[in-house]
C-alpha cells in the first residue's frame, strides 16, 4: 500500500502550527525593522516550561526550513543536557541536519553566549532572553519603562550605572550589559558576557532575540551599531583573564573555570566547538573587534 | 517679549462641565462643584505675568486652586483649557501646553525646577543624593562622571547639606536636608524657573527658616525666577515680590506682596491677612 | 530737577469686614521733592505721615492721584505703574525703611544689612563698616537681632536701608530709639547719601534730627497737608 506520507505526521512541521509561525514571522520582521525594540508576542505554549529557552526555540521553529543546518549551544557547550534535549527536539520536529560545527550552521540557537567563531551573513543566530526588559531593575512598572523607550527617557538607567559606579568603583555588571542599539534603544543582550558585547556591533550576522516567559521578541539587523552604554570617563570593559588556556594555550577567547578532582583549578575555552577547532589545530576566524585587538597574544 | 512666562486662561475642570459651570462656580459662587453636573472646577481663568528674575506667590486655603496651577505648568497634569508662553522655549512664541511628550521633558529638565512639598515626589529614594543630582544632569546630557560628582558635590555643598553625604539614600536625611537635596536638584541645571510648591510646609521651625533663607540667597545669586505656593502668609512675605491670592479655583487679588499684606483691598484677602497668627 | 512730584493724591481704605466702610487716610496731597533734597514729613500720629510714605513705596494702593517719579529710565507714576516694573525700582533706586526691623528668622545682624545686595565678601565688608560706625557691638554682629533691644534693631534697619545707596530713600522715624551720638552718626550717614545725590523723605517727630536734616518740612494734619510751614514755626507748635 502506499503510504500518505502526509498525515502520517503527528506534529506539524517545527512543532509550531502554521498560523502561528506566520505571527512570530511578522512580528520578527516587526522587529528587525526597529532594531532593538521589543516586540510582544503570542509566545505559544511549547512542551518544555517557561525559563528554559521556550523564546529562543519559538524563533527558531518560526524560522527553520528543511534545508536548514541547527545548531544549538548553552553556555558556549554543545553538550550540556538542556543543549542536547532542545536540539533532539528540533530534529525530530523538522528532520533538519544538526551539527557541532560553528562554520556549517544556518540557524544557531545559543543561551547566554556568543560563539568565538565569526559568524557569516547566510546564519542567522537565535538568543534565549530571561528577561528583555534592560530597565526593569530601575523601574518596575510595565507601563513605565514602555514609556521611557517610548520617549527616550533613559536618565534611570544611566543613574544607576552612576551610582553602581559611586558604590562599588566601576560598573559591576558582568553579563547582560545594556546596549544602545541604532542610537535610539536600549536593548538587553540577554545575559552574555562582557566579552560577546561588542561583537554585537556591526555584525554580519543577523542576531533575533527571543523572551518566551516575557512573550517579546527584538533583533538587532546586519551592520546595525550596539554600543556598551559607558560614560565619558568611565569606559566599557571586557573581561581581563591573564592567563591563557590550559588546553591550547590561547589566550583572546573567553575563559572557563574547572575545578579538577584534586580541587585545582583549570581555566580552559568556554565555546566548546572553537576549541575543539583550536585543539585539532584548525584555521578558526575569529569575531574582530577593538576590545579584543587590545589582548596581546 | 520681556516676559518670561505668560500664563492665559489656565483651567483645570475635573469631570463633564456644563454651560454654566464656569459663573456658577468660584469665589463668589463660595464653590467649586458646579451644582448642575458636579464637575469640580480646581482652577479657572487663571492668567498671569512672570518677569525674569522676579519672585510670585500663590497664596490660598485648601481648593484654592494653587497647587493645580504649579502641576499644570510643571506638565504633572493636563490642562482643560488655557495657554502658556515661556520666553526661552522657541521665544516664547509656542504654547507649552501644547508641547509634545519629548518637548515637555526638555522644557522640564532645562527650563523649569520643581520642589514639592514631600520629598518623596521630587526625590527617587532609591539613588543617593548625588545620584538624584545626577540624574537630572545626565538628562541635560552630562555624561562625564567626574564633572557630574563635581557639580553635585558644589550644589549640595551650596544648599549646606554635608558633602560627605552626597552617596548616603535620602532616607537616611531629616526632612529639612532631604528638602535641600531637592532644591539641589531642581537648580542643577541654572534653570530660569523655579516651582517651589509648600517647600516648608511640615518642617520644623527651625529648619524652615534656614530653608526660606536659603531659597531667598539663591534666589539673588542666580537670578532665576520662582513661583511659590504657600498657604502661609508669612512664607510668602519671606520670600516674594507679588502675590496672587486665589479662593475656590479663581485669583481674586494680584499685587505687590507688601501691598497685598498692609493694603488688601479684596473681601478675601482682608480676611485672610486679619487671620496671621 | 524734580525727583518726586505727588499730584492729588488720596488714600482711603475700604473694610469689608465692617460693611465696606471707607476710612480715609490721605485727602489731596500735592508735593515735590527736587533731586538731592531732604523732605521731614511731620504730624501727629494718625496724621497719614506713614500712609503717605507707604503710597510713594506703593505699600499702599493709591484711591486716586499721581506720584510721579523721575526714574533713571524715564518719569513713571508709581501709582499706576505695573507691579514689576515697581519691583525693579525697588530693586534698584528706591529704599524704603520702615519704623521697625522686619526680622528675617535666623539671618546674622550682619546679613540682614545685606539683604538687598547679596552676601558676597565685599559687602559684608561694607556692612561691617556701617555698623561699626552706627556703633553696634562687634560680637552681635553675628546674632540673631530677633532679641536685640529696640535700638540695636533700629540701627540695622538703618544700615540696611543706605547701604546701597538708593537714588530716593524713604526713611520712617530713622533716630527715635537712638540715643544722642547714634542719632548724629545717623544724620551724618543721611547727609553723607544726599552729598551722594540721595533724596530723602523722612519721617521724624525729632526737631532736634529736623533740624539738622531737612530742607523742608511737610505738616499732615488728618491727612491733609499743611502748608510748608519752617521748622521754627514747628519747634514752637511741638513745644
Amino acid at each position: 500500500m502506499i503510504e500518505n506520507k502526509k498525515y502520517s505526521r503527528r506534529y506539524n512541521f517545527a512543532f509550531i502550527d502554521e498560523s502561528t509561525k506566520k505571527e512570530i514571522r511578522r512580528k520578527l520582521l516587526k522587529a528587525v525593522a526597529i532594531p532593538g525594540y521589543q516586540v510582544p508576542y503570542s509566545s505559544p505554549e511549547m512542551p518544555i516550561s517557561r525559563g528554559w529557552g521556550t523564546g529562543g526555540l519559538h524563533v527558531t521553529l518560526a524560522i527553520i526550513g528543511r534545508e536548514d543546518v541547527f545548531k544549538i549551544i548553552d553556555q558556549g557547550s554543545d553538550a550540556s543536557v538542556n543543549a542536547c534535549n532542545l536540539r533532539e527536539f528540533v530534529e525530530s520536529m523538522t528532520g533538519c541536519k544538526t551539527t557541532y560545527d560553528t562554520r556549517e550552521a544556518t540557524i544557531i540557537q545559543t543561551r547566554h553566549r556568543i560563539t568565538e567563531e565569526v559568524l557569516e551573513d547566510h546564519q542567522i543566530f537565535v538568543f534565549q532572553v530571561p528577561q528583555p526588559e534592560p530597565l526593569r531593575g530601575v523601574e518596575r512598572y510595565e507601563y513605565k519603562t514602555r514609556l521611557m523607550h517610548g520617549e527616550a527617557d533613559y536618565a534611570k538607567m544611566w543613574v544607576s550605572l552612576y551610582e553602581s559606579f559611586v558604590q562599588h568603583g566601576d560598573i559591576m555588571l558582568g553579563a547582560g550589559y545594556p546596549v544602545k542599539v541604532n542610537g535610539r534603544y536600549i536593548m538587553a543582550p540577554s545575559p552574555i558576557p562582557r566579552w560577546d558585547v561588542p561583537n554585537l556591533n556591526h555584525a554580519r550576522t543577523l542576531y533575533l532575540f527571543g523572551a518566551g516567559r516575557e512573550k517579546r521578541l527584538y533583533a538587532v539587523p546586519p551592520h546595525t551599531t550596539v554600543e556598551p552604554l559607558e560614560f565619558e570617563d568611565v569606559l566599557f570593559k571586557i573581561e581581563k583573564f591573564g592567563l591563557p588556556c590550559a588546553k591550547t594555550g590561547y589566550r583572546k577567547a573567553f575563559l572557563d573555570e574547572l575545578f579538577l578532582d584534586d580541587g585545582s583549578k583549570e581555566y580552559v575555552i568556554n565555546d566548546s566547538n572553537f576549541m575543539d577547532k583550536m585543539e585539532l589545530g584548525m584555521d578558526v576566524q575569529q569575531f574582530v573587534n577593538p576590545y579584543l585587538q587590545k589582548i596581546v597574544e | 517679549m520681556s516676559t518670561l512666562l505668560e500664563v492665559r486662561n489656565l483651567t483645570k475642570i475635573y469631570g463633564e462641565p456644563g454651560e454654566h459651570t464656569l459663573e456658577r462656580t468660584g469665589p463668589r459662587a463660595g464653590t467649586n462643584i458646579c451644582p448642575d453636573t458636579e464637575a469640580i472646577v480646581a482652577c479657572a481663568n487663571v492668567s498671569f505675568d512672570l518677569y525674569p528674575g522676579e519672585v510670585l506667590g500663590i497664596v490660598g486655603e485648601s481648593g484654592s486652586g494653587k497647587s493645580t496651577v504649579v502641576k499644570l505648568l510643571y506638565f504633572d497634569m493636563e490642562r482643560t483649557l488655557g495657554s502658556a508662553w515661556l520666553k526661552p522655549y522657541l521665544d516664547g512664541h509656542s504654547d507649552i501646553l501644547d508641547a509634545s511628550g519629548q518637548q515637555k521633558r526638555y522644557i522640564r529638565n532645562y527650563l523649569m525646577g520643581m520642589v514639592y512639598q514631600n520629598p518623596r515626589d521630587g526625590l527617587n529614594f532609591r539613588f543617593t543624593s548625588g545620584g538624584n543630582i545626577a540624574e537630572k544632569l545626565i538628562m541635560a546630557g552630562h555624561m562625564h562622571v567626574g564633572k557630574i560628582r563635581e557639580r553635585a558635590s558644589f550644589l549640595l555643598d551650596r544648599t549646606e547639606v554635608p558633602v560627605r553625604r552626597m552617596d548616603d539614600l535620602p532616607s537616611s536625611f531629616s526632612g529639612g536636608m532631604q528638602q535641600r537635596v531637592q532644591i539641589a536638584k531642581a537648580i542643577a541645571n541654572n534653570p530660569p524657573l523655579l516651582f517651589l510648591d509648600e517647600v516648608t510646609t511640615g518642617l520644623d521651625v527651625s529648619v524652615q527658616a534656614r530653608v526660606l533663607d536659603l531659597i531667598r540667597e539663591l534666589q539673588q545669586e542666580l537670578g532665576i525666577a520662582m513661583i511659590v505656593v504657600s498657604h502661609d502668609l508669612s512664607v510668602i512675605r519671606m520670600l516674594t515680590d507679588r502675590t496672587l491670592v486665589m479662593k475656590h479655583g479663581r485669583i481674586v487679588e494680584s499685587g505687590l506682596t507688601d501691598q497685598i499684606l498692609q493694603d488688601p483691598q479684596h473681601a478675601y484677602t482682608q480676611l485672610l491677612v486679619s487671620s496671621l497668627l | 530737577m524734580n525727583i518726586v512730584e505727588v499730584q492729588q493724591l488720596s488714600k482711603a481704605f475700604e473694610l469689608h469686614i465692617l460693611g465696606g466702610k471707607l476710612i480715609h487716610a490721605l485727602q489731596e496731597i500735592n508735593f515735590s521733592i527736587s533731586e538731592g533734597e531732604v523732605i521731614g514729613l511731620t504730624g501727629k500720629s494718625g496724621s497719614g505721615k506713614s500712609s503717605l510714605m507707604k503710597c510713594v513705596y506703593r505699600t499702599y494702593l493709591p484711591s486716586s492721584g499721581a506720584i510721579r517719579y523721575a526714574s533713571r529710565s524715564g518719569v513713571i507714576d508709581l501709582a499706576s505703574a505695573p507691579d514689576h516694573a515697581v519691583i525693579a525700582l525697588r530693586r534698584s533706586e528706591i529704599r524704603y525703611c520702615s519704623q521697625f526691623l522686619s526680622v528675617i528668622p535666623r539671618v546674622s545682624a550682619l546679613d540682614v544689612v545685606c539683604q538687598f545686595i547679596g552676601r558676597s565678601d565685599d559687602a559684608r565688608a561694607q556692612a561691617s563698616l556701617l555698623l561699626e560706625r552706627l556703633g553696634l557691638p562687634t560680637e552681635l554682629w553675628d546674632a540673631y537681632p530677633v532679641t536685640f533691644s529696640g535700638g540695636e534693631q533700629q540701627r540695622i534697619n538703618v544700615a540696611r536701608a543706605i547701604i546701597a545707596r538708593p537714588r530716593l530713600l524713604l526713611i520712617d522715624e530713622p533716630t527715635a530709639s537712638l540715643d544722642a551720638s547714634t542719632k548724629d552718626t545717623v544724620i551724618d550717614l543721611i547727609r553723607e547719601l544726599r552729598r551722594g545725590g540721595t533724596s530723602v523723605l523722612c519721617i521724624s517727630h525729632d526737631t532736634y534730627t529736623l533740624n539738622r536734616l531737612a530742607d523742608r518740612c511737610l505738616h499732615l494734619e488728618g491727612g491733609r497737608l499743611v502748608e510748608n510751614i519752617a521748622y521754627e514755626q514747628l519747634v514752637d507748635s511741638e513745644s
